[in-house]
């Protein structure tokens, strides 16, 4: 079997899984809607303050649904040993971090479409006209923070404390995305075209070469467990 | 054990040396005054940092590598005492940067950066302590110690555009050094001093690392 035909595999499986359970994705949608009103009530009504914040709102609601969604991605091979059958799947076991990963970066994509559309609607922002450079950034962006949050997912299913421990040990690393991505993301609403923001598209993707690269050269020292 | 003995008499005997030149032989610094006497405390600290978390990445690959209890035990032991010269170089810093700067913390590119590093490394220590499986504890570990290590860069160039007050490396850059000769001299004594501390520690900590797997 190809590479990537056993990474098809694995993101299909879990496509599988969470369509007939619908456990994350309806959660996860209401959380969205949720975060919305939180930063409303946090920021009060003031349109301007919350045009100025926008960016990082935004962001920070991305990382949010992130912490929950990403951190989920390896519970169900938690039981009924579908760990051994993941660890005892034949060839390169990097081919289950790419599918894992191509599924966490379509979650990721979902959440933040909705989390767009909800911004735009909510607080009357026109998100419409830097529509093509802004899904560049949200995409370049999302790879980096799946890249590392699907390795330290892994790695912390079998931990004890892990809802503590995944954001501790990916909110540091995700800095540098972070600041790209909300930097980026704040010179595009600001009608900026996208040649302004390329060093930091630059930086993005040379992190996301980065964490991917080194996510499939450990994953499988994180699959042995 | 005699070594590690030595060592520490060493450091001992460098540290008090380093005191004497940082207090006694080194000038007077003519804008800043007495204050910047703390720079041979701030910048040795950031040194050996950089020195742990080297010895960190070294330790997490070649434990992935060869799968040998020691090198994990060094990538620990490295961990824990970067973790604890990076806390000192921001204590140090800003107790610096409070009469030099009028605060005690700004969100500056390096500062920021080397925070950014102390909360990857903390998380480092707390993953550790998280696991029993020596193992496992070590194969996780490493990861995060090689990503870690490999994120520094990407932190720095992120954090430098963010913001451009923190005075550009002195010592380390291209251009001759402006520093007055005294001065290099009392900050290399403290600089060696921190490093046979550093080495020091480091020893210890393997052997206690070893004796407790031991039992």
């Amino acid at each position: 079997m190809s590479y990537a035909r056993r990474a098809w595999i694995i993101l299909w499986k879990d496509f599988l899984v969470e369509r007939r359970s619908k456990e994350q994705l309806n959660a996860l949608l209401f959380f969205c809607l949720l975060l919305l009103f939180l930063f409303q009530f946090a920021l009060g009504p003031d349109r301007e303050r919350l045009a100025a914040a926008l960016p990082g709102l935004l962001w920070l609601g991305f990382i949010l649904a992130g912490l929950l969604g990403l951190g989920r991605s390896f519970l169900a091979e938690r039981e009924n040993d579908c760990w051994e059958g993941l660890r005892l799947s034949p060839g390169d076991k990097s081919a289950i971090y790419v599918g894992k990963l191509a599924g966490n970066c379509v979650l990721m994509a979902v959440v933040e479409i909705i989390l767009v559309v909800l911004f735009g609607v909510f607080y009357d922002v026109d998100l419409w006209t830097p529509a093509a450079p802004l899904a560049l950034v949200l995409a370049i962006g999302t790879v980096g923070l799946a890249a590392v949050g699907t390795l330290f997912a892994a790695m912390t299913t079998h931990v004890r404390a892990r809802e503590l421990l995944f954001p501790v040990l990916l909110l540091p690393v995700q800095v540098p995305v972070l600041l790209a991505t909300v930097s980026a993301t704040q010179a595009l609403l600001l009608g900026q075209p996208l040649a302004d923001v390329a060093h930091w598209l630059k930086l993005l993707v040379g992190a996301d070469l980065v964490y991917v690269t080194i996510g499939l050269l450990t994953f499988e020292f994180v699959l042995e467990a | 054990m005699t070594i590690t003995r030595i060592l520490g008499w060493l450091a001992a005997i460098g540290l008090i040396a380093g005191l004497a030149a940082g207090f006694g032989y080194a000038p007077r610094e003519a804008i800043q005054g007495n204050v910047q006497r703390i720079m041979y405390l701030h910048v040795p600290s950031v040194l050996t940092s950089y020195l742990a978390f080297g010895l960190v990445l070294i330790g997490s690959i070649a434990y992935l590598a060869t799968r040998r209890a020691g090198w994990d035990r060094l990538a620990g032991a490295a961990g824990e005492l970067g973790v604890l010269f990076t806390g000192l170089t921001i204590v140090t810093g800003s107790i610096w940067g409070k009469p030099t700067w009028g605060t005690w913390w700004t969100w500056d590119a390096r500062l920021t950066s080397t925070a950014v590093l102390f909360c990857v490394y903390v998380g480092y220590l707390l993953l550790r302590s998280l696991i029993e499986d020596p193992d496992a504890r070590g194969r996780y570990a490493a990861v995060v110690g090689v990503l870690g290590a490999v994120n520094i860069p990407i932190v720095h160039f992120s954090v430098k555009w963010w913001r451009a007050l923190h005075q550009p490396s002195t010592i380390l850059g291209p251009e001759p050094s402006p520093i007055d000769p005294a001065i290099g001299l009392a900050l290399f004594v403290n600089w060696i001093a921190f490093t046979l501390l550093f080495v020091y520690f480091l020893s210890r900590r393997m052997e206690i690392a070893r004796r407790e797997e031991q039992m």
